[in-house]
C-alpha cells in the first residue's frame, strides 16, 4: 500500500458510492470536514445514511437531497440552535431517521470499532428511542444480578469523514484542539476514513508532547486532503472559531424563497479557493474567534 | 464588581422573576455531594455557579466547553487586558468524559424541555403530528435518555403553561421519569433521581406518593389555582407550601457579578419583577 495517502476531494468523493453510510466527525458546530462536505454536495452522489453529532453539514446534506437515512443524537448549531434545513427535512417527513441518546450513538460507534455485534448500556430504557427503533433489542445480564440493558448494536461506517489541524501524507494525524470529541471513534468504525488538514507535512517528526495529540492510528486512515480552513463555517480551535456571520447567513437562506438555491450558487458551485476568497479568504477566517460560552 | 455594588440597589424589591428563579434552581446542587454541576442555559447555569459559591463549594463545575474551573465563569465575553476574566482550571472534561461522568452517576444536570409530563418525563425531540412528519422538530433527544436513567436531573421552564405540562405523555420521550409502565422485568430504574422543576410560577418537587409531582413552593403572587390551570395534569401540594423566597442582597450581588451582561433579562418575556404587581 501507497504511503503517500494524499488525494483531492473531489478524488476523495469518487470513492464514495450511492447508498453507503457515512459517519461525519466533529460535533455541532466543532471541527466538521467542510471542504469535503461541500465536494459531496458539488456531486451526483445520493441516497446517503449520514451517521453524526449534527451540524449544519447535516443541514446542508438534508437541503440538497443526499440523505436517505440520518442517525443521530441532535442536530444543532448551538448558537442558533435549531438546524433549519434539517428541521424542514425532518418536518416534511424526508427523512428516514435512527435518533439516539449522545452516549448510545457513542456506544454504537465503539462497538463497530471493536468489531462487536452491540454494547451494553442503560441509556435509551424507558425513552421512545426504543419505540422509534424497533430494531433495537435488549439483553439480560447473564451474571446473578440479572440486569437488563440495551443492546446498542454496531454503528459500521463505510467511511468516515473528519477534519484535524495536522497530518502528514502517511496518515497521522494530530488534533490540537482542546477536545477532540469522538473523532477517533468514528475514524475505528470506518472501513475507510478520510481526513481534511489545515496542514499537510510530508513526514511529522514529533517530541512526546505534541505526539500526544494523535488520537488514532494512521493504519486507520485512507487519505488526506490538504484543506486550510476545511472546517469553516464551523470551528476549529485552536486555528480558527466559527463564522457566526456565515452561520446567520446560512440560517436566513432557508427562510427565503429559493434560499439553498442561492446559498449553493454562491458558496457551493465553485471551487474551494474561491469559496476561501468568498468568506474572507485565510486572513479573515485566522481571526475568527473561538467562541466563549 | 466595586462599580457594580456602588451602582446597583441591592435591596430584594429590585429582584426580577428570573433573579428569583435562578436562586430557586441553585437548591437543586445543596447538599448533592461532590458532583459535576451542569446548568445548560443562561438561568440554570448561573443557579449552578450560585450554588457553588454559596451553600455548596464541593460542586464540580466545567468552563461549559472542556476544563473543569475552581470558579464558576462569568457568562458571555469575558473582557480584554486587565480587567479580563481569566478562567481557574483545575481539571479536564472532554465530551468523552462528561459521558464517563454521567454513567457513572456523579452529575446533577438542568435543562429546560420542550414538554414535561406527570411522571417527569421530558422531550426535546419532536413535537405534534406524527413522528415520521412531526409539526416541529426541535434538536433531537441528546444526552435526556443517558442522562435520566443515570443520574439527578432537574428541569427549567420559563414559561409555565399547559403546552409545556402536557396532559398523557410527552410526544416523545427523551428523558425517563417514574412511570414503572415503560420498564421491563429487570430494568433498573434505581438511578432515576428527578429533583426540581423551577418554573416562573412555581417551584415542583417529585415527593408525592410513587414520585408524583408536588408544588413545593408558590412565586409571591402566585395562587395554586393559576398554577393547576397553567399544567395540564393535577399536581399536589406540600404539606405547608411556602412561598419561594426572594434573593437576599448577598445572593442578588452574586447573581449579577455571574452574569455581567445581564443575559439572564431574557429569560423571561419582558423581564418582569419578582413581585408581580397585582392585575
Amino acid at each position: 500500500m501507497a504511503l503517500d495517502k494524499q488525494l483531492t476531494a473531489a478524488a476523495v468523493v469518487a470513492q464514495l458510492r450511492d447508498g453507503m453510510t457515512l459517519g461525519i466527525g466533529g460535533w455541532g458546530p466543532r471541527r466538521k470536514p467542510m471542504t469535503l462536505v461541500r465536494e459531496i454536495l458539488r456531486s451526483p452522489l445520493k441516497d446517503l445514511t449520514v451517521v453524526a453529532y449534527g451540524g449544519p453539514e447535516v443541514g446542508m446534506l438534508c437541503a440538497a437531497g443526499k440523505v436517505k437515512k440520518l442517525v443521530y443524537g441532535f442536530v444543532t448549531m448551538d448558537a442558533i440552535p435549531l438546524e433549519p434545513y434539517f428541521r424542514k427535512a425532518r418536518e416534511a417527513g424526508a427523512l428516514q431517521v435512527m435518533e439516539l441518546d449522545e452516549g448510545m450513538f457513542e456506544w454504537g460507534l465503539r462497538a463497530a470499532g471493536m468489531r462487536m455485534s452491540f454494547l451494553p448500556t442503560r441509556c435509551g430504557l424507558g425513552t421512545d428511542v426504543i419505540k422509534r427503533n424497533p430494531e433495537l433489542k435488549t439483553i439480560a445480564s447473564p451474571y446473578d444480578d440479572g440486569e437488563v440493558y440495551l443492546a446498542m448494536p454496531a454503528l459500521k461506517l463505510d467511511a468516515a469523514l473528519l477534519h484535524v489541524n495536522e497530518a502528514d501524507r502517511l496518515g497521522n494525524t494530530l488534533m490540537r484542539a482542546n477536545d477532540p470529541l469522538f473523532d477517533h471513534l468514528f475514524a475505528r468504525a470506518a472501513d475507510r476514513c478520510y481526513v481534511s488538514t489545515e496542514v499537510l507535512h510530508d513526514k511529522l517528526e514529533l517530541d512526546g508532547a505534541t505526539a500526544r495529540l494523535n488520537f488514532f492510528e494512521r493504519y486507520l486512515v485512507s487519505g488526506v486532503v490538504h484543506a486550510p480552513c476545511g472546517a469553516h463555517p464551523t470551528y476549529s480551535g485552536p486555528d480558527y472559531g466559527w463564522d457566526l456571520d456565515h452561520l446567520k447567513r446560512y440560517n436566513a437562506s432557508a427562510a427565503e424563497e429559493g434560499g439553498w438555491e442561492a446559498y449553493m450558487n454562491e458558496f457551493v458551485r465553485c471551487s474551494e479557493s474561491e469559496y476561501l476568497a468568498k468568506v474572507g479568504g485565510v486572513e479573515r477566517v485566522g481571526k475568527l474567534r473561538t467562541p466563549v460560552f | 464588581m466595586d462599580d457594580v455594588k456602588k451602582t446597583d440597589a441591592m435591596d430584594a424589591s429590585t429582584a426580577t422573576l428570573a433573579e428569583l428563579m435562578i436562586v430557586a434552581a441553585s437548591e437543586a446542587w445543596r447538599n448533592n455531594g461532590e458532583v459535576l454541576a451542569s446548568g445548560i442555559g443562561v438561568a440554570p447555569r448561573i443557579a449552578a455557579s450560585l450554588a457553588k459559591l454559596t451553600h455548596s463549594p464541593e460542586l464540580l463545575m466545567t468552563d461549559s466547553e472542556t476544563f473543569l474551573v475552581s470558579e464558576p465563569i462569568p457568562l458571555g465575553p469575558r473582557g480584554q487586558g486587565d480587567g479580563a476574566h481569566v478562567p481557574k482550571y483545575e481539571g479536564y472534561m472532554s465530551f468523552d468524559r462528561v459521558f464517563e461522568c454521567v454513567w457513572g452517576g456523579r452529575r446533577h444536570a438542568m435543562i429546560g424541555p420542550s414538554q414535561i409530563d406527570r411522571f417527569g418525563q421530558s422531550n426535546l425531540s419532536v413535537v405534534g403530528g406524527s413522528y415520521e412528519k412531526p409539526k416541529s422538530a426541535i434538536l433531537g433527544v441528546r444526552g435526556l435518555p443517558g442522562n435520566s436513567i443515570n443520574h439527578m436531573n432537574s428541569m427549567f421552564v420559563p414559561n409555565h403553561g399547559p403546552r409545556v405540562f402536557v396532559p398523557g405523555e410527552v410526544d416523545m420521550v427523551s428523558g425517563v421519569g417514574y412511570n414503572p409502565a415503560r420498564f421491563a422485568p429487570g430494568m433498573k430504574m434505581d438511578y432515576i433521581d428527578l429533583r426540581l422543576i423551577v418554573t416562573d410560577l412555581c417551584v415542583l418537587d417529585f415527593g408525592g406518593p410513587e414520585h408524583a409531582i408536588r408544588v413545593h413552593s408558590l412565586h409571591p403572587g402566585v395562587s395554586f389555582d393559576q398554577v393547576q390551570t397553567a399544567t395540564g395534569f393535577p399536581l399536589l401540594k406540600v404539606e405547608q407550601m411556602r412561598e419561594t423566597p426572594l434573593p437576599s442582597a448577598e445572593q442578588l450581588a452574586l447573581i449579577r457579578r455571574l452574569d455581567p451582561h445581564n443575559l439572564r433579562a431574557t429569560t423571561i418575556k419582558n423581564n418582569p419583577p419578582a413581585v408581580r404587581t397585582a392585575s
